[in-house]
């Protein structure tokens, strides 16, 4: 069974059509990496996943189940996620905020606190040294692996990325993804990432879903996107070329 | 002979002290349980929210010896003495308290509450855990306002008999005795100031850090 399937869903708000009958099916273990401009509708199908929306018509379901059925509460503690910046709570040390689901879901304390720990150290912030500081007191990409190391804490089935990098600097952005790679060989979880990034797209995805104006216009494993022939394609694929030389570099 | 003038106010002055400080702590603690409560209520209602906040602004123009002679025929609420005191002052308090609590909770940064729902707490989880938290500090700089023009307020009250240290005042200014003027004033300058620091005090220690 997929984890994830959208049946032709369509999402409105105000009369504005958001997702225009949107059909696709994620596997367990993929990471699939929704790509798309502004306003494409690449977070409002993330956002479909967890119940934060619902569809206007068709289903998302999860496990089998669509979202409209779902106890929401329940849904989305079985669903890490990750946003930009983390969305990490001000007022919480590093290590209550990481430690958070596991707390709702009502682990006993000395559980969660090795939970904590362990999960602190496989995102590269020693739990020694970084548990008890408050978010404030850190960089941007160590919050970042803050919020992985949250998302990541009641060991979920799937896993959302909303642009998670993307108000990073290049030399950090490069350090995360290849974090992002190394977790994935690690934990084998289902992963949904946002981004505008082409390059981001190609580095991370077993299978790309490009959105155009709400619709798929392109699904399939990177090595394919390169060659479609859709015209949305062909202009990330440009960004690409424009960008070669430097992404060679860089690998 | 001064001295014994002396120890009369204090032997006084400690009991309208005490009167006092029962009518601004009741005042105080029914008005934040009425506007903190209602504050969060009306997070999520923006029509009521513009009104509750019209009218609680409404309330606090009546000038405050008309609103003790206004509530003094009413029956249940009014009448002479501290309950009727406690009413008025407790309408003054809830401005501040209602506005800051509204205030605070809306300025909660919308990617925290989103990461919060997201990450599946319950509405009330999210209030106790995310949003009170960190809207305290101006819930605090709230009750901080209320507090002070409580304790100035409350020295109005002794026109009706309700006590507290207005007896003093009051009494002064028909005797034209400074001495008396200033036994009630400056114990309530001085109760004014310390509640000011007090909550100023949990205030920041409330913020994040």
């Amino acid at each position: 069974m997929s984890a994830v399937e959208f049946h032709s869903v369509t999402y409105r708000i105000g009369g504005r059509l958001i997702l225009d009958n949107l059909t696709l099916s994620i596997e367990p273990g993929e990471t699939l990496v929704l790509l798309g401009r502004s306003g494409s509708g690449k977070t409002t199908a993330l956002r479909l996943i967890n119940g934060m929306i619902l569809p206007t018509s068709g289903e998302v379901r999860i496990g089998g189940k669509p979202t409209s059925q779902w106890d929401l509460v329940r849904l989305r503690r079985g669903i890490g996620y990750v946003i930009q910046e983390g969305g990490l709570f001000p007022h919480f040390t590093v290590a209550r905020n990481v430690g958070l689901v596991p707390l709702l879901e009502g682990w006993r304390a000395e559980d969660i606190a090795s939970r904590v720990s362990d999960l602190l150290d496989r995102v590269n912030l020693p739990a020694r040294d970084y548990s008890r500081r408050f978010p404030r007191e850190l960089s941007g990409g160590q919050r970042q692996r803050v919020g992985v190391a949250r998302a990541l804490a009641a060991d979920p089935g799937i896993l959302l990325f909303d642009e998670p990098f993307g108000a990073l600097d290049p030399v950090t952005r490069l350090d995360l993804q290849r974090e992002f790679l190394r977790l994935r060989a690690d934990f084998g979880k289902t992963s949904v990432f946002v981004t505008h990034d082409v390059r981001e797209a190609m580095k991370i995805a077993t299978r790309i879903a490009l959105l155009h104006g709400g619709r798929l216009a392109f699904l399939g494993p990177p090595g394919e996107f390169r060659q479609s022939p859709h015209p949305e394609a062909r202009a990330f694929l440009d960004v690409l070329l424009e960008s070669g030389p430097e992404l060679n570099n860089a690998e | 002979m001064l001295s014994d003038v002396l120890q009369d106010l204090l032997d006084e002055g400690v009991g309208l002290l005490g009167e006092h400080l029962v009518l601004v702590l009741s005042a105080m603690l029914i008005a934040s349980a009425i506007a903190i409560p209602a504050g969060v209520l009306l997070t999520s209602h923006p029509r009521g929210r513009r009104v509750a906040l019209a009218i609680a602004s409404i309330g606090q123009t009546i000038p405050s010896l008309a609103l003790f002679g206004f509530l003094i025929p009413i029956p249940f609420i009014g009448g002479i003495g501290q309950h009727t005191a406690i009413v008025a002052l407790v309408l003054y308090g809830l401005l501040p308290i209602l506005r800051n609590t509204v205030t605070g909770i809306l300025g909660v940064d919308i990617v925290v509450r989103d990461s919060a729902l997201a990450m599946g707490m319950t509405r009330g989880q999210i209030l106790r855990m995310v949003e009170l938290p960190l809207a305290a500090p101006t819930i605090i700089a709230g009750l901080r306002i209320a507090a002070v023009t409580t304790v100035g307020t409350a020295t109005i009250a002794a026109a009706i008999g309700a006590g507290g240290l207005g007896v003093f005042i009051f009494r002064g200014i028909a005797s034209v005795d400074k001495l008396q003027i200033l036994a009630g004033a400056i114990p309530a300058a001085l109760l004014a100031l310390a509640a000011d620091g007090a909550l100023g005090w949990l205030e920041r220690k409330c913020a994040p850090r």
